[in-house]
């Protein structure tokens, strides 16, 4: 049983590879089955973004894993050979695997660090899954591990608090100084593609209304009606400026539409209250002598970028943080996987109950020092059976699920009937002095390494 | 107990102090909880002092301005802890528990009760507590100016900052400014009336004009003012803090003028 991935990303294939790569969502469910029809293919994921292509899938064997899915991604894409394909691909195995897919969920990998869609497009991906079983014990827990790193790396770090484009930083910005934005009004200047996407993160972080101007009538009164507000006439913008408490200017005009002037006029019309100004256009179009309005607060487009770079680098230095996390949930991770693996297991629960037998047995041979070496070894003998016999099935479904999808269930359950993932300690013999019976039942359930039903028993025949 | 409790109170806000200060300097929002949970012990520590204290003396001895100087103190908390309650800015607690500190040291400082004449304690009970309530707010408004113009400052110069991202919006630090005066002024004037007829009582005349009258009257027409021009003409932002901080000049004035009577 192995992890692996096999895929390509922003950072190692151009945009048009990728496009033609990527599986739309209706197509998904069929590639799945498709993908674990592959012999040796146990169980598989397809995480199709614009930015990457990723089967994560559980195999028998890495190299032919490797080669089986490669040649399920070609055979998807028709339209791509695999020549074109192979020098884009990365392979990952073990813990880089789930490195690999720790990071990508935590967005430690997106080209923007620190965004959010990420995640959901990876629950996605494992609904999809879920939907056509191809996912079973090991990719169920592993995705899901991923899925809460990714969780704790957001709540632990502050990879994902900083605006890092332009049009956000705006609204961090009005957010410093507005404590909430609702009932707050936007006075959009110009259209540019910029600032409408500012306006509509603003829109999006509650302010209420929206005016618009721009030059030619017909395009303010369109926009008013997408962004649900008042187009207002351009040469009448500034007649009622002091009504926004957001001005948000990007025209292509080549000199400046604000004045100073203006905007000390409008502060003092809204007695005082603050004005937040952002000027998006180059050449910039709000004099930048409105820096000296006492509660009007001006930012152009290199302020904003400003803003941006400090907060990537801000990013990038939580991403260690992030980074660290990882490499922790990977070595718990990989600790799980090695647990499940079969002959250990065997051998673990084989010395597991020889250690049960030999300290029950020497128990009851320290209380009956009269027996005869014959009887001893008859006793010996009999505790030897029953334990033989009680495991017996239990090792002969392990050897026979190996193979199966279901084998990692069984192994685990397994290691939980008979308790192997807890410390040698609590497999120390009785002290054969204690004399009362002893039942616990919570203890029972929680270590079950004293097993109080057989010691009962034992000392019942011993009677 | 009474002491063993101040002294505890103090050791805490010392300690909270600086943990909040610290928090004002690093990135990491992990100080401002051990810093709240240091500031609340160390309050509930100074509410059981208070109680005993003024169990202890409130029928027999006139209030010191030692008790005032304690009681604003925990008042500073008080206000500190229902505005972080209500709004989460724990960035307050680095501007406000140092003064409450501050104000308990110089509490400490003071005799404990001062020789007086006459048996007019109701009355100047009632005036120390008005006062110090009307200070309290005056010293909040003081804090919300000071924090205003920092955060105005980095605003403009474009220093996005540490400071700039734990400081609040400004215009919640105005709303808090005015809040507080509005909340201040009234209390103040009570403060005044209720001193004044004590003094009627203790001197036989309203005024004496003495230090400590002369500048709780100026600072009563100056906050008068500023409320005025803040609900006339629009002094608000960046003047009303301004104008909160020099107020607040006169407030310490007027604490000195106290003193001066008292020592």
């Amino acid at each position: 049983m192995h992890l692996i991935v096999v895929g390509l990303s922003h950072k190692t294939a151009p945009v048009e590879i990728r496009e033609r790569l990527a599986v739309p969502e209706s197509r998904l469910g069929e590639a799945l089955t498709r993908l674990c029809s592959y012999s040796g293919v146990k169980e598989g994921i397809l995480l199709s973004t614009c930015n990457r292509v990723e089967v994560y899938s559980v195999v028998d064997d890495v190299e032919t894993g490797y080669g089986r899915i490669q040649e399920f991604l070609a055979d998807t894409h028709l339209s791509l050979s695999s020549e074109q394909l192979t020098p884009h691909l990365y392979w990952h195995t073990g813990d880089r695997a789930i490195g690999h897919l720790f990071r990508v969920a935590a967005s430690l990998d997106s080209m923007i660090i620190g965004e959010s869609q990420i995640l959901g497009q990876l629950k996605g991906a494992f609904e999809v899954a879920l939907a056509h079983k191809t996912t079973g014990v090991i990719m169920n827990k592993v995705v899901k591990k991923a899925i809460s790193v990714a969780k704790r790396v957001r709540t632990e770090t502050k990879i994902a608090e900083m605006a890092v484009s332009v049009s956000y930083a705006a609204v961090e910005l009005a957010k410093k100084i507005f404590s909430d934005l609702h009932e707050k009004t936007v006075l959009l200047i110009g259209a540019g593609e910029m600032a409408k996407l500012a306006a509509r993160h603003l829109i999006a972080h509650g302010v209420k209304h929206v005016r618009i101007t721009t030059r030619t009538p017909q395009h303010a009164v369109d926009l008013a009606a997408k962004f649900g507000g008042t187009a207002v006439p351009f040469d009448q913008f500034k007649d009622d400026m002091a009504l926004a408490d957001i001005v948000l200017v990007s025209t292509g005009a080549a000199h400046y539409l604000v004045g100073a002037e203006d905007v000390r006029r409008a502060v003092e019309e809204r007695m005082n209250r603050p004005m937040f100004l952002i000027d998006i256009s180059v050449p910039r179009n709000i004099d930048p002598a409105v820096r000296h309005v006492d509660n009007a607060f001006l930012f152009d487009i290199d302020d904003l970028t400003q803003r941006v770079e400090q907060n990537r680098a801000g990013r990038v230095q939580e991403a260690e943080k992030a980074e660290r996390m990882v490499l922790e949930e990977v070595t718990t991770m990989l600790d799980w996987m090695k647990s499940l693996e079969v002959t250990p297991t065997i051998v673990a629960l084989r010395s597991h109950v020889d250690d049960l037998k030999r300290a029950e047995v020497d128990r009851v041979l320290a209380r009956l020092p009269h027996l005869s070496p014959q009887d001893r070894e008859l006793v010996e003998g009999l505790a030897s059976s029953i334990v033989n016999k009680l495991v017996h099935r239990t090792m002969v479904t392990l050897k026979a699920e190996v193979n199966s999808s279901n084998g990692p269930a069984f192994v685990e359950a397994a290691r939980r009937f008979f308790s192997l993932d807890q410390p040698a300690a609590s497999v120390q013999p009785i002290e054969p002095s204690r004399e009362s019976p002893r039942y616990h039942p919570e203890s029972a359930v929680e270590s079950g390494a004293e097993d109080p039903v057989s010691e009962t028993s034992v000392r019942k025949r011993a009677r | 107990m009474a002491a063993l409790c101040f002294m505890v109170t103090m050791v805490l806000y010392f300690v909270a102090t600086m943990s909040f200060l610290a928090y004002l300097l690093r990135r990491s929002e992990a100080l401002s909880n051990v810093s709240l949970a240091i500031t609340a012990v160390g309050f509930i520590s100074h509410t059981v002092a208070l109680v005993i204290r003024m169990v202890e003396v409130s029928s027999t001895v006139p209030p010191s301005f030692s008790d005032a100087l304690s009681f604003f103190s925990w008042m500073i908390i008080l206000v500190f802890v229902l505005v972080e309650f209500r709004h989460r800015i724990h960035v307050l607690g680095s501007f406000m528990v140092p003064l409450a500190l501050v104000s308990l040291v110089s509490s400490a400082a003071l005799p404990e009760t001062v020789p007086t004449l006459q048996p007019v304690f109701k009355t100047l009970w009632f005036h120390v507590t008005l006062s110090m309530l009307g200070t309290v707010g005056f010293t909040v408004a003081f804090v919300a100016g000071v924090m205003y113009l920092i955060q105005d400052r980095l605003l403009k110069s474009k220093q996005f900052n540490v400071l700039y991202s734990k400081l609040p919006a400004l215009d919640f630090l105005d709303h808090l400014n005015q809040q507080s005066i509005v909340l201040g002024f009234p209390l103040l004037t009570l403060g005044i009336v209720t001193g004044a007829i004590s003094a009627e009582f203790a001197r036989g005349s309203y005024v004496s004009w003495n230090p400590e009258q002369i500048w709780a009257l100026v600072t009563w027409v100056f906050y008068f003012v500023v409320l005025l021009g803040r609900l006339t003409v629009g002094w608000r932002a960046k003047r009303a803090a301004y104008l909160t901080v020099i107020g607040f000049a006169c407030v310490i004035l007027t604490l000195v003028g106290v003193v001066l009577k008292e020592t």
